[in-house]
């Protein structure tokens, strides 16, 4: 898994609570067997006109949004199926942090398993944040998980991630080499009860 | 558990792990890349239900990439010893509705399966979550999950339902009441009289929805409908170990003074059946109610969420729900396909006849469920009033295969997502249980099932 240090990057924005799993990546294309090329399938029926030309009045359809790789939402992102294809399509599509102040939270779950990092923050800077998106064309930020703090040009935002995901996303570490150390415990534990 | 270190998640092992076609084959994948086997191939368990055709099962698969994910489960299963439900299996089924018939899920176990619908289980009292790929993997590899400690929201249910009002109603009221996200974090306990009345499969259907309302597992402890639920399934203990483990099971529920971090009381004694009316499964209204007027909604991210719904839906505010003329009805999903579901739409059925303005199928949940029901004649009511009689999987609940709504079209179903374009792009899903559905497939528009079952 790649790891995620800091990132700075322009940020886009998609203002709509609860932005379900099915929204993300439609149902059609989780019949590949392969865990790339996701990103052109990102919220597709949103994005797109059946004939495949992109729907002028979807946010990230806007130029200024384009090579965007943070997303700025709301309440509840990535509810519904568990679906991994979703932080697959987002990574894919270029998006390597999502900041709202809630995720559901299978798809938050999978997210630091692809190297990917969404960060909680309160409803008051949620809305600050897109405030100054929307008056600052090409705004960036810097999200920085060393330090968990996101910042801009005349603001910074402290933000918690859980010790243990921050340490494995740090390293890029995988959790089933990790859970493969305690070997011998799994096996105590199997003759004893499995 | 098997090991924690202090500030890590718990290493927790998993006592059954359920697999289906559309989540596994990346996971399968990078055992192969990393040189791994499946650690216990015989606490593991496979069917294909998400994309399989409901048609005649001699027929052909016609997509090609459905085909290309279902033969690659089968070899993965083959290749890492895998028991497999396939499609010739005559125990093939939506994954949550063959664990529990085949006594596969059982009380005071851990279960996962890459699918958010696992909480099903969790009406045996069984711990069950559902998981992304990457633990798919995890837990083919280590039989583990890590998981830290979730709260804890106890939703006490209480009251006699009114007749007609279901285990589905008082879900769809509960996710209304508490919001899609109102149990994020959380496990929820179901608790109080009306839950110890109810019989597993509404138990199930409860359970089911709890990630509807965000949460990471739903539970109800086991009683006695459990053990007697479980008794002589193909997988559970048999004789005198069937004996041991309901001992075992009777240690199970939480303490009477047990305390939650939340609890959320719910009074259902007057309780009116439930029907979606947006775009999530919190938008829900009464059936003697109106479509809302997204004015009415106390913030403006609100209000914007009820008016793309409404665009979405087709519908204006203040229309009564009644008058939603219907195209499709869809009985089926892990939600409501099992035996119960089907007898109590067949029972609304009997006799009539399906809307000329609509198109109905019923999908049985697993191919038991479909031979007990044409042993009971349930199938020749639903075909005689002119539904389809389907083979069984997920079908038009998620639209992976050739099921699917054209788009604009309205449909009663009994699944468990509205979401947009979930049943097929543009289509129009309104949530329901399998009785309103059915009377709903006689009427071509919903029709509040307490008033008519009276005619």
């Amino acid at each position: 898994m790649e790891p995620f240090v800091k990132i700075k990057g322009l940020v886009a924005t998609l203002d709509r609570v609860n932005v379900d799993t099915d929204q993300i990546i439609p149902k059609q294309f989780l019949k590949r067997i392969e865990k790339t090329g996701y990103g052109q399938f990102l919220f597709y029926d949103w994005r797109l006109n059946e004939d495949g030309s992109p729907k002028p009045d979807f946010e990230l359809n806007a130029p200024q949004f384009k090579g965007a790789s943070i997303l700025l939402t709301r309440d509840n992102f990535g509810c519904g199926s568990s679906r991994e294809h979703a932080p697959w399509a987002l990574l894919d599509y270029g998006f390597r942090s999502i900041l709202a102040p809630s995720f559901a939270d299978i798809f938050y779950n999978n997210c630091f398993k692809n190297g990917m990092l969404p960060v909680r923050l309160p409803q008051d800077q949620i809305s600050e944040l897109f405030e100054w998106v929307g008056a600052n064309s090409g705004a960036q930020l810097t999200v920085d998980l060393e330090s968990q703090t996101l910042s801009g040009d005349s603001m910074e935002y402290p933000f918690e991630v859980d010790p243990f995901r921050r340490d494995c996303l740090l390293k890029g570490l995988n959790d089933i080499d990790l859970t493969l150390k305690y070997e011998e415990q799994i096996r105590e534990y199997e003759s004893k009860f499995a | 558990m098997v090991h924690q270190e202090p500030g890590q998640p718990a290493i927790l092992y998993i006592d059954c792990h359920l697999v289906h076609e559309v989540t596994s084959a990346q996971a399968f994948e990078g055992l192969r890349l990393a040189g791994r086997k499946v650690r216990r191939p015989n606490l593991t368990y496979a069917t294909a239900d998400h994309n399989v055709p409901t048609w005649d099962r001699s027929l052909p698969i016609t997509d090609a990439l459905a085909k290309l994910q279902i033969d690659t489960l089968g070899k993965n299963c083959e290749e890492f010893e895998i028991p497999l439900f396939g499609l010739d299996s005559p125990d093939q089924g939506i994954v949550h509705v063959i664990g529990p018939e085949l006594g596969i899920t059982q009380p005071g176990k851990t279960l996962v399966c890459g699918d958010s619908h696992t909480s099903t289980h969790g009406a045996f009292g069984t711990l069950a979550f559902g998981v992304g790929t990457s633990e798919v993997e995890h837990v083919l590899a280590t039989q583990c999950l890590l998981q830290s400690k979730p709260s804890s929201l106890q939703i006490q249910v209480q009251g006699q339902l009114p007749p007609g009002v279901t285990a589905k109603d008082v879900i769809l009221y509960i996710i209304r009441t508490i919001g899609t996200d109102g149990g994020t974090g959380c496990v929820i306990e179901y608790t109080g009289d009306t839950i110890g009345r109810f019989t597993m499969e509404e138990r199930m259907t409860v359970c089911n929805m709890s990630i509807e309302a965000g949460a990471r597992a739903g539970m109800i402890a086991p009683d006695e409908t459990t053990y007697a639920y479980m008794e002589g399934r193909s997988y559970a203990p048999q004789g005198k170990e069937f004996q041991d483990a309901v001992d075992y099971w009777r240690t199970l529920p939480s303490d009477p003074d047990a305390s939650f971090d939340r609890t959320v009381e719910v009074e259902v004694s007057s309780l009116a059946p439930q029907v979606s009316w947006g775009t999530n499964p919190g938008m829900v209204t009464d059936v003697t109610g109106t479509v809302p007027d997204p004015e009415s909604f106390a913030d403006e991210t609100s209000r914007r969420a009820a008016r793309s719904a409404l665009e979405y839906m087709g519908l204006q505010p203040g229309l009564p729900i009644t008058e939603i003329k219907l195209d499709r009805v869809f009985i089926g999903s892990c939600t409501n396909a099992r035996i119960e579901d089907l007898r109590a739409a067949a029972q609304v059925i009997q006799g009539r006849k399906v809307s000329s303005s609509l198109q109905a199928m019923v999908v049985p949940g697993s191919q038991r469920v479909k031979r007990q029901a044409e042993k009971e004649g349930l199938d020749r009511i639903f075909t005689e009033a002119g539904f389809d009689w389907r083979e069984s999987g997920c079908s038009m609940c998620l639209g992976m295969n050739p099921d699917i709504l054209s788009p604009g079209q309205h449909c009663a179903s009994t699944s468990n997502r509205n979401f947009e374009g979930r049943q097929g792009r543009g289509g129009r899903t309104h949530l329901v249980s399998p009785a309103m559905a059915a009377v709903a497939a006689i009427e071509g528009h919903f029709t509040d099932i307490r008033q008519w079952s009276n005619n």
